[in-house]
């Protein structure tokens, strides 16, 4: 099982994120959940969802304390919430910015794998909107391949996004295919 | 039997209403039921449900609104959670007890003051003596394949009764999970057409909710109370059906790693799921520990409960609503009713969980094994306790 946590803030699509990810595992023939932190919604605010991945049912309806994958939309959340918190061992963060992986591991003391890319820029040049979750998706899947192989078959999540965005899917998945490629990982100290 | 896909759990619910065909649909929004009806009314605008949908004032209206369709003849369903299912406490005892067959989505959730939109089962217990039938599903596919099967069981001529299909709020409802749909010749295989034996038809005149005088109104009460009992025949039966339909078997109470089992959680809904998780880490760790859920609640498996629990050293009974100034909670008080008879009886340990959202977590089930282990090792019986709760 691998468990992910988003943070987001209201708006940016975390939680769309999340549910793509569940819907590619499901595809394949694996299992996915994806779910919102419950509460009322709030355009702004620092947000959470979470996604859970594994080739058994999943049986588990409580949030994630111990992802072994995080995402970070908005680099101002970085100070204030504490993104790596519970991060299990060998875990993942991978953090929308324009800085490099070094200066942000510095700064704010991230544990973990790191992956960064710059999801703004990206996002401007694809869709035209300062929303990262596209791109983070990208990041995440890069930053945690295992022998070359993503944590969802790349094909089906586009397929996702596909399905989701429907006529602005195309600049979408650009996004997500240029965030994969331009990632940037440092591994665990 | 289908393919797996990932839905939203209330997408699905509204999409099983969509396979039902349903004729009516009365509703008014209200977290965290909104994705449901917010759905159907989609799939009504859009064609793709041929359905008259009744948007209204208040859910006092909406049950209103599913009487009436319901006693003229129309396969009927509606949703709420909450305030919502509160407003129509009036209107519920008089669906049931004119043995109208509507079908209702309840997204558990708990109820105000404080103002709370979150999950618990506060919102249903308060609504336990309407004569309504009720179950409870712990996951998308069950809440799917419990909407068609609520309409199977509800219209049957031996039942005519409504029924609520429980699913907890948002841990449930909100999540994208994998299920697999029902193709229209399952459904058509599963489920007759609404042929109800007695309409409002102003050809054939029949009176629906007379005055009962005291010369009749008991008669009516002890027929109401047998329709109840008597439903769970019908309920098995057309759980067997569903099973040779797709393959997926359901019983009013249902266990989980529990044969050999001394102590047993007992649990009702979505928390089931991560109970499960709890009783393989505990099994792993070499604890003869198991699960018992309830899925059906009215009429109460009393039989079930009983060949389940009864032999057990310790039983761990989850409620998710409390009983203020009372037992504890609901559940573990029908539970410790059904085993007064039995001449030994297990001991029972109660905890009130998960009140107004509180997440309950793999972790929390480890810790109330630890309680029971303890009672079981010959430790006093506490009395109940609110899981997690503050000093």
């Amino acid at each position: 099982m691998f468990e992910i946590r988003f943070h987001g803030r209201g708006g940016q699509g975390a939680v769309t994120s999340a549910e793509m990810l569940a819907h590619a595992a499901i595809e394949e023939g694996n299992y996915g959940q994806a779910f919102p932190s419950f509460g009322p919604e709030r355009r702004g605010a620092p947000v959470m969802a979470f996604a859970r991945v594994s080739d058994a049912p999943i049986r588990n309806r409580s949030a994630v304390y111990n992802p072994n994958g995080v995402l970070v939309l908005d680099p101002s959340l970085l100070k204030l919430v504490d993104v790596a918190h519970g991060l299990a061992e060998g875990g993942t963060i991978v953090v929308a910015t324009h800085r490099s992986a070094e200066d942000i591991r510095a700064e704010f003391k991230l544990e973990g794998r790191l992956g960064v890319v710059d999801g703004l820029s990206i996002a401007m040049s694809t869709i035209r909107r300062p929303i990262t979750n596209t791109c983070m998706l990208g990041a995440f899947l890069k930053a945690t391949l295992v022998d070359e192989k993503p944590l969802v078959d790349l094909q089906a999540l586009e397929h996702a996004l596909k399905k989701r965005f429907g006529r602005i899917a195309a600049p979408n998945i650009a996004a997500f295919r240029k965030a994969f490629d331009e990632t940037v990982v440092l591994e665990e100290n | 039997m289908g393919t797996r896909i990932g839905k939203e759990v209330s997408i699905g619910i509204a999409e099983a209403a969509m396979m039902a065909d349903v004729d009516v649909v009365s509703a008014y929004p209200i977290t965290p039921q909104t994705h449901v009806v917010e759905h159907l009314s989609e799939l009504v605008a859009d064609g793709h449900l041929d359905a008259e949908f009744v948007p209204v004032e208040s859910e006092h209206t909406a049950m209103s609104t599913c009487c009436g369709s319901v006693a003229a003849g129309a396969r009927t369903f509606t949703a709420t959670s909450s305030q919502g299912l509160a407003l129509m406490h009036e209107i519920l005892f008089i669906a049931s007890g004119m043995r109208l067959p509507i079908v209702m989505a309840v997204a558990n959730r708990s109820l105000s003051a404080p103002i709370s939109i979150w999950n618990d089962h506060g919102d249903v217990m308060a609504e336990r003596d309407t004569g309504w039938l009720q179950v409870f599903v712990e996951n998308g596919q069950d809440a799917y394949d419990h909407i068609l099967w609520a309409f199977r069981v509800a219209e049957d001529h031996g039942v005519l009764l409504p029924i609520m299909v429980n699913f907890d709020g948002f841990i449930v409802s909100h999540v994208v999970e994998s299920l697999e749909e029902w193709s229209p010749e399952e459904v058509r295989r599963f489920l007759p057409p609404y042929d109800p034996p007695y309409r409002l038809d102003v050809d054939n005149p029949w009176t629906f909710g007379p005055v009962g005088i005291p010369d009749i109104y008991l008669e009516t009460r002890k027929a109401h109370d047998e329709a109840l009992l008597g439903a769970k025949a019908t309920m098995v039966k057309a759980w067997s059906e569903l099973a040779d339909v797709v393959g997926r078997q359901y019983y009013p109470v249902e266990q989980y790693k529990a044969d050999d089992a001394d102590i047993v959680f007992l649990s009702m809904g979505g928390i089931s799921e991560t109970c499960m998780t709890a009783v393989d880490e505990l099994r792993e760790a070499g604890k003869k520990v198991g699960l018992v859920r309830l899925r059906l609640w009215r009429p109460f498996p009393f039989d079930e409960v009983k060949a389940a629990l009864g032999g057990r050293k310790v039983i761990i009974a989850i409620d998710r609503a409390l009983s203020t100034g009372g037992p504890g909670g609901p559940v573990a008080s029908e539970v410790k009713a059904a085993l007064y008879g039995l001449e030994t009886r297990p001991q029972v340990i109660e905890f009130i969980a998960g009140l107004g959202g509180r997440d309950v977590t793999v972790g929390d089930f480890k810790q109330m094994y630890e309680k029971g282990a303890a009672v079981a090792a010959g430790g006093p019986v506490p009395g109940y306790e609110l899981l997690g709760v503050r000093a």
